[in-house]
C-alpha cells in the first residue's frame, strides 16, 4: 500500500525528471527489450534497432500514462482504468512482463538520479510499478 | 556419488568430486583476456576440471558481455554495493528481514543502512558474488555448496536471490551512472539470474 511518504516521493521524483519523460520512457523500453528479449514478442510489428522511432514514441506513451497515474496515486484504479480494459481484453499482456518493465524503469531512473534515488525512492517506486501492474492485471480473468 | 542421469556420454570427472586445479594452471577456458584479477584471486579453492562434454549445459558468455561484466566488477567497491544491495533488499522488500532477526535494528532505512550487521553481511554476499565473476563458465560447481547451504540450513526461499539480483543491478545504475549502458544492464541481468539460478539448483 502506497503510503502518504511513498506519494510524496513520487510526485518529487517524477518532478526531477524535468521534462524527460519521452527520454526516461524510451530508454527504459529499450532496456527491457534488451535484457528481457521476450518481452520483443508483444512487438512483432516494431523496428528494433537502436534510438527506433516507434520505440521511441511508445516508451514516450508508456511514460505518459505513468505519470498520469503518479498524478492520482490516490486513485489509482480509476486512472488507470482504459488501460486496464486494453491490457485485459486487446494486449493481454503476460502480467509477469510489468515485473521487467518495473525493472527497467527503475534501472533508468538510477543510472540519472544517481543517489538521489534513495532506497526510499526505490521502494516507493517499486510498490508503485507493483500497484499499477496490479490494476492492469485486475481484469485479466 | 553418481549422477543418475548424465546427458552426455564422457565423464564427468572423478566420482570423488571436484578436482584441485593447481594455482598456477591454466585460466578457465573462455575467459575474456584483461579481466582484473579481483582480491582473493590467488586463493586455492578447489574447482571442477573443465569438460568439453559439459560444453552443452553452459551458460554461454559473449566476449562482449564477458568484458562489459568484468570493467563494471574491477570498478567496484564490494564493500560499498554489497552493504548498498543488501540493505535495500531488506528495506525494499522487508519481509526478507525475516532471515535475519538477529542483525538488531531494522526498523527504519536509516537503522537499516547504518546497521554494522547488514553492512559486513553485505560484503560477504557480494564478496561471494564476485567468484560467479571470476568463474563465468563455472558458476553452478562455484555456487554448488552455497546452494545446498541456502536449502538445508538457511532455508532461503530461492525467489530471494532473484530479489537481490534486481536490487544489485539498481545499486550499479545508481553508481555508474550513465556507464551503465543498457548493453552493461543487459550483461548483469542475465548474471545475476544465472547466479540466481545456480543457488537455487541444489534445492530438494
Amino acid at each position: 500500500m502506497l503510503t502518504g511518504e511513498d506519494k510524496k516521493l513520487l510526485q518529487q521524483t517524477w518532478g526531477k525528471l524535468g521534462g524527460a519523460e519521452e527520454e526516461v520512457g524510451a530508454d527504459a523500453l529499450w532496456r527491457m527489450f534488451h535484457s528481457y528479449p521476450p518481452t520483443k514478442t508483444y512487438f512483432p510489428h516494431f523496428d528494433m534497432s537502436q534510438g527506433s522511432d516507434q520505440v521511441r514514441g511508445h516508451g514516450k506513451k508508456v511514460m505518459a500514462a505513468l505519470s498520469n497515474a503518479v498524478k492520482n496515486l490516490d486513485n489509482l484504479s480509476q486512472a488507470l482504468s482504459e488501460l486496464s480494459n486494453l491490457h485485459a481484453y486487446n494486449l493481454r499482456v503476460d502480467p509477469v512482463n510489468f515485473k521487467f518493465l518495473s525493472q527497467c524503469l527503475q534501472v533508468t531512473l538510477a543510472t540519472r538520479l544517481g543517489k538521489e534515488y534513495s532506497p526510499e525512492v526505490h521502494s516507493a517506486v517499486d510498490k508503485f510499478m507493483s500497484a499499477v501492474a496490479s490494476v492492469l492485471a485486475e481484469k485479466y480473468r | 556419488m553418481t549422477t543418475p542421469h548424465c546427458r552426455v556420454t564422457t565423464a564427468w570427472g572423478p566420482p570423488g568430486g571436484p578436482v584441485p586445479v593447481p594455482a598456477n594452471g591454466p585460466r578457465w577456458a573462455g575467459l575474456a583476456q584483461g579481466i582484473k584479477p579481483g582480491p582473493g584471486s590467488g586463493s586455492a579453492q578447489p574447482r571442477a576440471l573443465l569438460q568439453p562434454s559439459r560444453a552443452a549445459t553452459m551458460v554461454h558468455w559473449s566476449a562482449e558481455e564477458k568484458q562489459l561484466i568484468a570493467s563494471v566488477w574491477g570498478r567496484v567497491s564490494v564493500e560499498e554495493c554489497g552493504a548498498e544491495a543488501l540493505a535495500r533488499l531488506l528495506i525494499v522488500y522487508p519481509w526478507t528481514q525475516r532471515f535475519f532477526a538477529s542483525f538488531g535494528n531494522l526498523s527504519s532505512p536509516t537503522a537499516v543502512l547504518g546497521n554494522p550487521k547488514v553492512q559486513a553481511h553485505g560484503k560477504k554476499v557480494l564478496t561471494s558474488f564476485g567468484e560467479a565473476v571470476k568463474n563465468l563458465d563455472s558458476i553452478k560447481n562455484t555456487f554448488s555448496q552455497l546452494s545446498e547451504l541456502h536449502c538445508d540450513k538457511l532455508h532461503v526461499d530461492p525467489e530471494n536471490f532473484r530479489l537481490l539480483g534486481d536490487i544489485l543491478v539498481v545499486v550499479l545504475a545508481a553508481h555508474f551512472g550513465k556507464d551503465f549502458t543498457p548493453d552493461c544492464q543487459a550483461a548483469w541481468q542475465k548474471l545475476v539470474r544465472v547466479v540466481a539460478h545456480a543457488l537455487a539448483r541444489k534445492y530438494h
